[in-house]
Order: structure tokens, then C-alpha cells, then sequence
């Protein structure tokens, strides 16, 4: 992504291109071009053509104009899924960014022990989260569960974690978090090594504090990499389900429901593939907005190498 | 030249010897099936599978384990919309209308030939229910059965109480539970009183509460629910209230998936869960326990449940034909009791209950009758159109007031008015 955006920088090249390097060129690109445009592209459009249509469940399926979308914005559950995956979003991303810097910084140094710590961090990253799920599960299971054992073993009361619409939401945000934060460490990791030794040697000889340094020049020099970061772990929040389907199925009362599993619900359980595709359009559209505004606005506000 | 003609021969005879090979083959068949409880039930399957097609070598029967029953069905009518689907599954009975709208399924009567219907009418009347739509009969039960309560002969001695005497009526049960309840010494509890799973199943047992309290949830066309009465609300504030109000029964969501081993574990004194269970349950308990009805409030009362047999309407007719034959070996008396044995399911003919390999269980584990005697009081399971919006509707609801976020009475209005909307269409 950063090294597309660096070749934009000469637009002057592009003027100089003859025809044959051009045609060259989409020929190359001609494979790309053909998997998204079927895989992708081709999609996206007969989800937004299928939500102007009726079900057709008892006759042929007629356009319907904007009456699915209209079905939507008077649909509760619909609004309460939204509404979770934000709160979802917002306890998910900053706190698995922090959490991914500071294992990084720590890693990073030269300590005993340092490929070990790599890999225990990297660890969660690599498991299904199927499999995460699962353990999880027995986690949070009352009673019996781990969390519920520790805290009796303190002499506290156990609690329905995931039966209770109060805590359900933290406790699957946490998991996500512990699975997410070591696989943003690697591009912390990565970046970091990029940044030049000159810049801590000139800093120290100027009698700069390692706090100063790390606010002033370490953060300012990792920001196209939290931004990176950042953009994929809000588009991961509305991506990743599974743990749903095995912890909560989306409950208490749809307390743990994301967009993404509802529209699962909306086509495999009800079968109603039109409101389906009327909540996916739903969802592209958030998606979009997300990458539009990383691709137009943020990325002039950051500061390249 | 002449090596490639013998070839294109020889090609040629392989072709004809393989065409040859498939009219005389065997009729294949796919079947999906559910398994909702616990225990060993596909390897059940599987040998009830090898057993049916050493009886019938023209008969191939690929026996397909999918999940639960909403993954099944989510599984059979993706592969149907896909171009392939299975030939016949296992299916929610509840399902029907979901699959009748989709134009997946023949009804059975007339495959079943001349001795169709009296094949049709040995089964127990209140599993036929579910699956008898405008005269015809479009499903066969398989894996039937009703909601009992498992209660602990141990706690109940333990708290001085009659283990033969399990609590009959609502307010008996809140009763019991009081004294069966234990905490440690810092106060919390170590053992619940009794507990009635909101997860999974919730409108199951808000069924099972409305049943007994007098009130039915759904008409016979299938396009009307009646969440919001009195009684049902009376129905779901008792549930609720176990747990508020008397303290015997844990504060929020109660998982179906676990509730077996809650009970196995001594967790809970007392449980509501599927007779399917029974076996599993008695394999796994190290105390002695009981079966009982579910206690009544105006009658005694549970919804039946549980799996059917549908035959798909893309199935060639040959295949149709061998799917009921399999159904009606899979459902004779001696597989039914034989089924029922190792799992707990009730088997779905009378005629069942006469065999002497029953009647011989029976006797040395009364605890099997139970749910069969409750036939009597038993009424059909929530079918309605839309099925599976109609259940996350009620089960919401269920859960929006075991958790506390809304009382009983909103949540079930709120279940009606959304109720309404979807089966407007349908009217």
C-alpha cells in the first residue's frame, strides 16, 4: 500500500509511456483484473440488484424499489447489531494497537530471551479462532469455567459470563484482542527496525530523554504503519465472526450480534437472501467509507519516509 | 491408424460395460441428519445405515451428519439451491412450512403404495401432527420426542425430600428447588434447584410453560402466534422469576449445550431437557435419578420435538421410492424400540413398545416411559411460516427476560409485533 502510493509521486512518468509498454502493462494485469471482477467486483453488484427485489417466496420475484432498505431502517435488530459492532470496533482497535506497540518496543530490544517472546506473542495469531473460541468458551464457562474457578479460589462469586448481555460484549472483545494484537506487533516489529540508528545516536549527543525521542521521532516515524494497522483492524472488527458461532450465537438477545453474523442469520436461517443482500449493500458501504477515507484524506496527513 | 481405432474401440466398450454396470447398480441415495443430544448417535446411524443396505444390496445410502438441526437445514437448502441435494434428510418436523414455501418436498402418502396409509396411521398421533398439512402427510417421525424433568434421587434425599415424589404442579417445583439448593460458606451456591435451558431451545420451553398454563402459541394454518396473551406472559414471568425471584435457578442465559453435564456434575438437582437425552444421561450419572412429567399449572403438558423424515421433490422417482422404503425399515417396530433404546428418543409407534426387547428394558428402566406416557398431554411443536425467524423472534425474547433487559411482558409484546410483520405475508 505505501509503495503504491510512493510511485504516485512521479506523475510525470506516466505521460512518457508508449503504447505497446501500456498495452504491456494491462496484459499484465489482465489475470488480477479477470479473478476480481468475477470474485469481487461482478458480486457486489448482483447483491446491490437483488436488494430492490421481493423474495419471491409465493410468486416471481418483483422490484420493489427501496422497500427492503426501508424494511431495514425500521428492523430493531438491525440497529442494535450496528450499534454492538461499533461498540465492538471501538473496544477492539485502540486497545489491540497499544497492546501490539508495547509488545513490539519490548521485543524489539536486545534481551535474553527475545525469539521466545516473539513467538509467545505471535502464538494466538496463528491458532483458528474456531479452535480460540473453543478454549475460550471453557474460559468463560460459569461454574466450572477457569475465570469462574480463579475467582472462587479468591472468594468471589462465579458469573454467566456469556449469559449476561452486560458482560458478554467485553468478554468477547478481550479474546479478540489477545488474538489480534500479536499479529499488528509484527508490522510494529517491522517497522521499527526500518527506523535509522543515526537518528537515537544524534538524539542522544542532543541529551534527548527516551521518553522524548520515543514521543518525538519513534511514533511520528511509525505512523504510516498505525495507520496501515488501524484501517485493517477496523475492517477486521466487521470481518471476523466465528467465535460467534461458537460462543454466543450472537446472544443473549442479540447482546453479542455483529453486522456480519446477522446477515449470516438473514440468508441461511430465514432464507430471506433479498434483506440479505439489502444488509450486505449495508455493509459494503460502511466498508468503503472506512477505505475511501484512508485512501483520500489520511493518507496526505501522514508523513512518508 | 489402426492403434487408434482399437483404442476408440475399447473406449467404446467400457463405455457401453459402464453403462451396463449403472442400470443394474444400486440407487443412491444422501441423507443429512441432526444430532441434538449426546451419546454415540452416528455410529448409531451409521450401523442402522449398514444394516438396512445388507438387506437391500440395491439400495446405497450415503448417511451425512450435519450438525445441529439449523445447521442441517442451513446445509440441505444451501445444497439445494446449489443444483444438489440430498434425496431426503432429517429434519426439524417444525420445518415444513419453511420447506413446503420452498417447493423442496413431495408428500409421502403416495410414495408409500397400498398399504400406504395404514403404514401412516401406526404412529402415535401427536408425532403425525407436525407433519399433516391439507390431508397429506409430508413427513415421517424419526427422532421424536417430549420435554421431561431429570431430577437427582440423591439431592432429593440429601435434602429431605421423597425421591419418588418429584414435584407435580409449578408451585411444587419452586418448592423443591428451595430446599434443594446449597452454597458454601461464603454464600454462593454450589447447587441450583432446578434449571430450564434458554439458549438453542428457548421457545421450546416457553412452549412447554404456555402448554401447561392453557394457552397455545400458534394456530393450524401457520400464520398466527399468540406470544402476547395473558397466559403466555404468566408463562415466561414463571421462568423468569425461578431465578429472580426464588433464587433456584442461575441469572441468565442457561446453555442447552451444557446443561446435561451441569446436571451430570451435580450442578443442578433438577433439569428440563429432551428425553433424547436419557440415554446419554443415564451412561454419565453417578447418582440415581428419576424421570418425571413436567409439572403442570392448569394441565400437565410439553410440546413434542425432534426430527422427521422429508423426501426431496428433485429426487428421480426411483430414488423417492427407495428413500421411503429405507424411512419405513428405519421406523419399524423393532429399529424404533431398538433407537429408542440407545438413545432415549421415544419410539414412534405403539407397536414399538410392544417388542420384547422393549418391553424388557422397560422393566429394568421405567425412567424410558416416561416421555411416551406424556404423549397423551403432548401437543404439536411451534410450526409456523418463516420458521426459523419466527424461533430467533421468541427465542430473543425468551433470553431478553431470563437476562433481565426487558420484563416478560415487553419482550413478548415486542415477539408478537414482530411476529405479526413477518407472517403478514403469509395471510
Amino acid at each position: 500500500m505505501v509503495a503504491a502510493v510512493m510511485s504516485d509521486a512521479a506523475p510525470s512518468a506516466a505521460k512518457r509511456r508508449t503504447w505497446t509498454t501500456s498495452i504491456n502493462a494491462w496484459l499484465l494485469l489482465l489475470p488480477a483484473i479477470v479473478l476480481l471482477a468475477t470474485f469481487t467486483h461482478y458480486p457486489i453488484l448482483a447483491t446491490l440488484y437483488h436488494s430492490f427485489f421481493s423474495l419471491g417466496r409465493s410468486g416471481p420475484a418483483e422490484f420493489i424499489g427501496l422497500d427492503n432498505y426501508r424494511y431495514m431502517l425500521d428492523d430493531d435488530v438491525f440497529w442494535q447489531v450496528l450499534r454492538n459492532n461499533f461498540i465492538f470496533a471501538i473496544a477492539t482497535v485502540p486497545t489491540s494497537i497499544a497492546l501490539a506497540l508495547l509488545m513490539a518496543v519490548w521485543v524489539d530490544k536486545k534481551i535474553v530471551g527475545r525469539s521466545f517472546l516473539r513467538l509467545a506473542f505471535f502464538t494466538p495469531t496463528v491458532l483458528p479462532m474456531i479452535a480460540v473460541a473453543n478454549i475460550w468458551l471453557f474460559f468463560y464457562t460459569p461454574d466450572y469455567g477457569l475465570l469462574d474457578q480463579f475467582l472462587r479460589f479468591l472468594g468471589f462469586a462465579g458469573h454467566n459470563w456469556l449469559g449476561d448481555p452486560a458482560t458478554v460484549m467485553s468478554c468477547l472483545a478481550v479474546m479478540v484482542v489477545w488474538k489480534e494484537a500479536g499479529f499488528f506487533m509484527i508490522f510494529y516489529l517491522a517497522a521499527l527496525q526500518t527506523i535509522p540508528p543515526e537518528l537515537k545516536e544524534a538524539a542522544s549527543v542532543e541529551g534527548a530523554s527516551r521518553w522524548y525521542f520515543f514521543r518525538r521521532v519513534t511514533l511520528p516515524l511509525l505512523m504510516p504503519t498505525t495507520l496501515f494497522i488501524s484501517i485493517n483492524a477496523l475492517i477486521n472488527s466487521f470481518k471476523l465472526v466465528d467465535q460467534l458461532v461458537i460462543m454466543t450465537k450472537g446472544g443473549p438477545n442479540n447482546a453479542s450480534s455483529l453486522l456480519l453474523y446477522y446477515i449470516y442469520e438473514v440468508a441461511f436461517n430465514f432464507w430471506d437472501t433479498t434483506y440479505a443482500a439489502t444488509l450486505t449493500v449495508t455493509l459494503i458501504t460502511i466498508l468503503a467509507a472506512v477505505a475511501l477515507t484512508k485512501f483520500v484524506y489520511l493518507d496526505r496527513r501522514i508523513h512518508y519516509q | 491408424m489402426k492403434f487408434k481405432s482399437k483404442a476408440l474401440l475399447t473406449a467404446g466398450f467400457m463405455t457401453l460395460a459402464s453403462l451396463g454396470a449403472t442400470t443394474a447398480q444400486a440407487v443412491d441415495l444422501t441423507m443429512y441428519y441432526p444430532v441434538a443430544v449426546g451419546g454415540p448417535v452416528t455410529k448409531i446411524i451409521d450401523e442402522m445405515v449398514q444394516g438396512f443396505q445388507k438387506e437391500n444390496p440395491d439400495i446405497k445410502i450415503e448417511a451425512v451428519y450435519a450438525g445441529n438441526y439449523t445447521d442441517t437445514m442451513t446445509k440441505a437448502m444451501t445444497a439445494m439451491k446449489g443444483g444438489q441435494p440430498p434425496q431426503l434428510s432429517v429434519l426439524f418436523s417444525t420445518d415444513l412450512f419453511t420447506l413446503m414455501d420452498e417447493q423442496a418436498i413431495v408428500p409421502i402418502d403416495e410414495l408409500a403404495g397400498s398399504d400406504g396409509k395404514e403404514w401412516l396411521n401406526s404412529f402415535y398421533p401427536a408425532f403425525m401432527e407436525n407433519g399433516q398439512v391439507g390431508g397429506k402427510t409430508w413427513s415421517v417421525p424419526f427422532q421424536r420426542s417430549t420435554i421431561v424433568l431429570y431430577y437427582n434421587k440423591d439431592a432429593f434425599k440429601e435434602a429431605g425430600l421423597d425421591p419418588e415424589k418429584p414435584p407435580a404442579t409449578w408451585a411444587e417445583m419452586a418448592e423443591v428447588s428451595k430446599k434443594l439448593v446449597k452454597k458454601d460458606a461464603s454464600g454462593n451456591v454450589t447447587r441450583w434447584g432446578v434449571e430450564i435451558p434458554s439458549t438453542g431451545y428457548g421457545y421450546w420451553m416457553l412452549q412447554a410453560l404456555a402448554i401447561e398454563n392453557g394457552q397455545k402459541l400458534m394456530n393450524e394454518a401457520g400464520n398466527k402466534t399468540f406470544f402476547n396473551e395473558k397466559k403466555t406472559v404468566e408463562a415466561l414471568q414463571y421462568w423468569v422469576d425461578l431465578a429472580a425471584k426464588d433464587g433456584v435457578m442461575p441469572k441468565g442465559a442457561v446453555e442447552w449445550g451444557t446443561l446435561r453435564t451441569d446436571f451430570l456434575e451435580g450442578k443442578t438437582a433438577m433439569m428440563w431437557h429432551t428425553t433424547g437425552n436419557l440415554t446419554a444421561v443415564k451412561e454419565g450419572a453417578k447418582f440415581n435419578f428419576g424421570v418425571a412429567m413436567l409439572p403442570a399449572k392448569e394441565q400437565r403438558g410439553s410440546p413434542t420435538g425432534g426430527g422427521n423424515f422429508y423426501v426431496f421433490k428433485s429426487a428421480t422417482p426411483e430414488q423417492q421410492k427407495a428413500a421411503v422404503k429405507f424411512i419405513r425399515w428405519m421406523t419399524a417396530p423393532e429399529r424404533a424400540a431398538d433407537w429408542s433404546i440407545k438413545t432415549g428418543y421415544v419410539a414412534v409407534t405403539p407397536a414399538a413398545y410392544e417388542t420384547e426387547t422393549m418391553k424388557a428394558y422397560v422393566k429394568g428402566f421405567p425412567q424410558a416411559i416416561v416421555a411416551r406416557d406424556q404423549l397423551k398431554h403432548a401437543v404439536a411443536e411451534l410450526s409456523v411460516h418463516d420458521n426459523g425467524r419466527i424461533y430467533k423472534i421468541v427465542n430473543d425474547a425468551v433470553q431478553a427476560a431470563v437476562t433481565g433487559s426487558q420484563s416478560p411482558q415487553e419482550a413478548l409484546e415486542s415477539a408478537q409485533k414482530q411476529s405479526e410483520r413477518v407472517l403478514s405475508r403469509y395471510k
